[in-house]
């Protein structure tokens, strides 16, 4: 078993019995997809809500509306179906509370809204979500159960 | 990577920058528990978001970090960020109040938010003193957590236009006690053309 490391705006594939890893996420979320028959897994860690706030240079994977389309290819391409996945996410939170509701501030809410849409649009059911409050969290989706481990400093370790 | 197109020269100039605001919020932290506090050289780097974390101690290390934005001509994001038990002992010193066993105690919260706002607004005051640029700290904000969802929400500004972001981590420490922690400034990036500007500095 080997465990997949997900950095920031960043995706990738896995299949069972692998695992896949993302830590330290804030504001971002977490989306994991899953194919249940073939045991195929995929995480990627987003950012920002949507590609038209990009400048310069596109990674798809850290824009909510191009980091979903992008993890269903990556993950069709190796096998899975996409009329099979379905979603988990984590993350989203507010980290810091401030006075001003500026759109910055806000950014946790407005990413967990943004994957709700991207996921609709590919046609991709979200199963369960962990998602807002004020902590960070550390997600791992296990490729041969589907099971996506939630880990917290002060919310303790639940699996969803 | 035509965003951070920057020679030695620019470089060492932010290494300045650190200096003059890590160097006098030092001073401020020096007076505020009456104990000598050395500073470490800045460090300029443009890392990676992977790797911002590293500074600390990795992405899941708990850490206590107060949170400013920096408003006006230069906005960016300000962190003061240390280790749970730097943050215990120096509430001690600063407030003397013994340490409560485990979570914060509201007090001692307000306590480091207090201390980050004084510390971060001297640090930012004698750099508007030195490069005549109009820099307002926002209100600010404590969270004790995992330093890579911490850190992530200086990077947000920045993530629009790269993957990488220009931070300026300058770490103290004090003597004996073991009391470090770390300042990071981390400009938005189109603030450094300003900075630069308003510093002679010349950009290709």
């Amino acid at each position: 078993m080997n465990i997949v490391k997900v950095g920031m705006a960043d995706l990738n594939v896995a299949s069972s019995p692998d695992k896949l890893r993302t830590t330290g996420l804030g504001s971002c979320v977490g989306v994991a997809l899953y194919d249940k028959t073939t045991k195929i897994g995929g995480l990627a860690h987003v950012m920002l809500p949507s590609s038209t706030l990009n400048k310069g240079e596109l990674n798809p994977a850290k824009y909510a509306d191009t980091a979903i389309p992008k993890l269903v290819e990556n993950m069709e391409r190796k096998g899975a179906n996409r009329k099979r996945l379905v979603a988990k996410m984590a993350g989203g939170s507010q980290m810091f509370t401030f006075s001003s509701s500026s759109d910055i501030m806000r950014i946790g809410p407005r990413n967990v809204e943004a994957c709700k849409d991207a996921l609709n649009k590919v046609g991709i059911r979200l199963l369960v979500e962990d998602t807002g409050g004020n902590w960070g969290r550390t997600i791992e989706i296990d490729c041969s159960t589907g099971i996506l481990q939630v880990r917290t400093v002060n919310q303790g370790v639940k699996d969803i | 990577m035509k965003l951070f197109n920057y020679g030695e020269f620019q470089f060492d100039v932010l290494k300045e920058v650190g200096n003059i605001g890590a160097g006098n919020a030092t001073t401020a932290l020096s007076k505020l528990i009456s104990k000598e506090i050395d500073m470490k050289v800045p460090l300029v780097n443009i890392v990676s978001f992977d790797d911002i974390a590293n500074f600390v101690g990795g992405d899941e290390m708990v850490v206590v970090s107060v949170y400013l934005r920096i408003l006006g001509d230069v906005p960016g994001n300000m962190f003061f960020i240390m280790s749970v038990d730097a943050a215990k002992s120096l509430v001690k010193e600063l407030t003397g109040i013994q340490p409560s066993q485990g979570d914060f105690s509201d007090m001692e919260l307000s306590a480091i938010s207090e201390m980050g706002n004084i510390l971060i607004g001297s640090y930012l005051s004698s750099l508007a003193d030195f490069t005549k640029l109009n820099m307002q700290p926002s209100v600010p904000s404590v969270a004790i957590d995992m330093a890579g969802a911490v850190l992530s929400h200086g990077l947000i500004e920045a993530s629009r236009s790269g993957d990488y972001a220009l931070a300026i981590d300058t770490e103290f420490l004090e003597g004996n006690e073991q009391v470090n922690g770390h300042f990071f400034l981390l400009p938005n990036p189109n603030s450094l053309e300003k900075l630069f500007s308003a510093l002679g500095v010349p950009v290709e």
